[in-house]
């Protein structure tokens, strides 16, 4: 089973994240480093990316066949997504510890949504 | 078979996949280093696929392989300066070593594929490589993940066995029976992911099926006695049979009462139902055999309303005992409804959700909507097939619940 772990950081994630200290950035870069390799190694890592800051976030919105861009007003939403891993595994109990070992799930909100398959059972 | 026929790409993917394990087997004998012999029979396999159709098959294909995977693998430890020495050794003994026997490693590497150190995805994948003769594109491509995370998640299994200690030799017999129902699981999910797939994207990809079937035949060739391998290759065939009448043109589900059963596949039935026939003829009894004769007893039923529902309930108790789990307490309600009737079902189904197994199971709700709609309450009845639709991970069963409750609202005209 796939899912997709999705890392939303609150105007509290980034004031932790500003007061750290130069080594304890590194710090939890490295538990990122060591998580990715983990999973890397256990095969169930799919992909897992760091999304740029909300500003440089564009909205399209397509109307009548109009394509419209506009800076999103996602800057001030309270929840921005921050990044992401797409891992493939054997349960949702699994995906939930992997959740658990993100580095940042005790300042953030990490959600996990499970991929829809084309699995079909006998009926 | 023309000559022509033996060069089209197809059969030479079918001879490749034929050679891999026995080319791989030979290599490692001869070598060591699972690691490395993989890496260089997976570039003999993508060169033959690349020749073999243009330039005609070679006199001898397998000796073909071994040679091109040889001095791939001297070039591979060649690049390795920390492997020098060993080049040197291994340089001489290729040059030495006379025509390698014909010995049959399937077995071994089936076991050494599906190592307990490995994950079932990470099992899944190295058995389709190195016993398949599948290439890293064709598994990444079968398994909807890009190629660079496959070909990783291969290399990372293989330095996964290396790290245990691991070697390629048949493990000891007191472990035998715990590997081997994992080589079985392995199986059995590589069928499962091909069967789902029917009704996927599945223009691009292998046919997991036919390449699950082909692996269990050829364990069951080497472990003839063995009573679960034939449940396990009976229940594939068993169910393969159906696939015909299984999905509609547009990739939706026909559910089994729906199927039309001239399009079954008769061949495949009675080869599974003379395996499973077999088996349970002799001890000891297991899941797969069960789940095989269960399959075996719809596919020999002219016509749904002919199915010996009785028969199936019985199997579905014994399943439950050696083998409990929410899928077979649910079926096993199905079976109940079809033999007392929807009522006695529903109560059943009532207790059985105490059970925590079962408490948040997304079936739970569609093998209700299926007893209310059985025990003629529609509005009830589409109500739960609309909420086991938002339920389901898959989609197309969601679509089938969703046309199932689309239909009831309509008959009671909401």
């Amino acid at each position: 089973m796939k899912y997709l772990l999705l890392i939303y950081h609150n105007p509290g994630t980034r004031q932790i994240w500003d007061s750290l200290s130069q080594s304890q950035r590194a710090e939890g870069l490295a538990a990122y480093a060591e998580l990715n390799e983990e999973l890397a190694a256990s095969g169930e890592l799919i992909v897992a990316e760091a999304l740029a800051e909300p500003p440089l976030a564009k909205r399209v919105t397509v109307r009548d066949g109009q394509t419209m861009t506009s800076d999103g007003p996602f800057a001030e939403a309270k929840e921005q997504l921050a990044g992401f891993y797409l891992v493939e595994c054997d349960s949702l109990e699994r995906a939930v510890a992997i959740a658990a070992r993100i580095p940042e799930a005790p300042v953030a909100e990490i959600e996990v949504r499970p991929i829809m398959t084309y699995a079909g059972l006998e009926m | 078979m023309t000559s022509a026929d033996a060069g089209s790409v197809p059969a030479v993917e079918g001879l490749l996949r034929e050679l891999a394990p026995q080319v791989l087997g030979a290599l490692v004998r001869r070598h060591g280093d699972f690691d490395a012999c993989e890496d260089a029979l997976q570039e003999a396999l993508v060169a033959a696929v690349g020749r073999w159709p243009i330039e005609g098959l070679p006199g001898n294909p397998r000796g073909w392989l071994l040679t091109v995977a040889s001095r791939r693998l001297i070039e591979i430890w060649r690049n390795e300066a920390a492997r020098r020495r060993r080049e040197a050794a291994a340089a001489t003994a290729a040059a030495h070593a006379g025509p390698v026997p014909v010995a049959d490693d399937t077995l071994t590497l089936l076991f050494l594929c599906c190592h307990p150190s490995l994950t079932p995805v990470s099992q899944v994948t190295l058995t389709l490589r190195a016993v398949g003769g599948l290439t890293t594109a064709e598994i990444a491509r079968a398994f909807l993940v890009p190629e660079a995370t496959m070909g990783q998640r291969i290399s990372r299994a293989k330095q996964t066995i290396k790290a245990s200690g691991a070697d390629f030799r048949m493990p000891p017999p007191a472990d035998q029976a715990a590997r081997l129902a994992a080589v079985e699981h392995v199986l059995y999910l590589i069928f499962n992911e091909g069967y789902s797939a029917t009704s996927g994207p599945a223009l691009m990809r292998v046919d997991l099926t036919r390449e699950a079937i082909r692996l269990s035949r050829q364990l069951h060739a080497r472990l003839p006695e063995d009573t679960e391998v034939t449940g396990l290759l009976a229940l594939m065939l068993l169910t393969d049979a159906r696939r015909p009448a299984r999905t509609r043109a547009d990739g939706t589900l026909v559910p089994l009462n729906e199927q039309d059963r001239s399009r079954w596949d008769r061949r495949a039935i009675a080869e599974g139902v003379a395996l499973i026939t077999g088996a349970l003829a002799r001890a000891p009894i297991g899941p797969y055999q069960l789940q095989a004769a269960i399959a075996a007893v719809h596919d020999e039923a002219a016509r749904a309303e002919d199915t010996d529902w009785r028969q199936i309930l019985g199997l579905y108790g014994l399943l439950e005992t050696i083998a409990p789990g929410p899928m077979i307490m649910l079926n096993r309600i199905v079976a109940v409804a079809m033999v007392e009737g929807p009522r006695p079902a529903l109560e059943r189904l009532s207790a059985a959700e105490a059970d925590p197994a079962l408490a948040d199971h997304h079936r739970v709700a569609a093998v209700r909507a299926h007893l209310l709609e059985m025990a003629g309450d529609s509005a009830a009845a589409a109500d739960l097939y609309g909420i086991a639709a938002r339920r389901t991970l898959s989609i197309p069963e969601r679509r089938y619940l969703e046309e199932r409750a689309g239909r009831l609202a309509l008959s009671t005209g909401r």
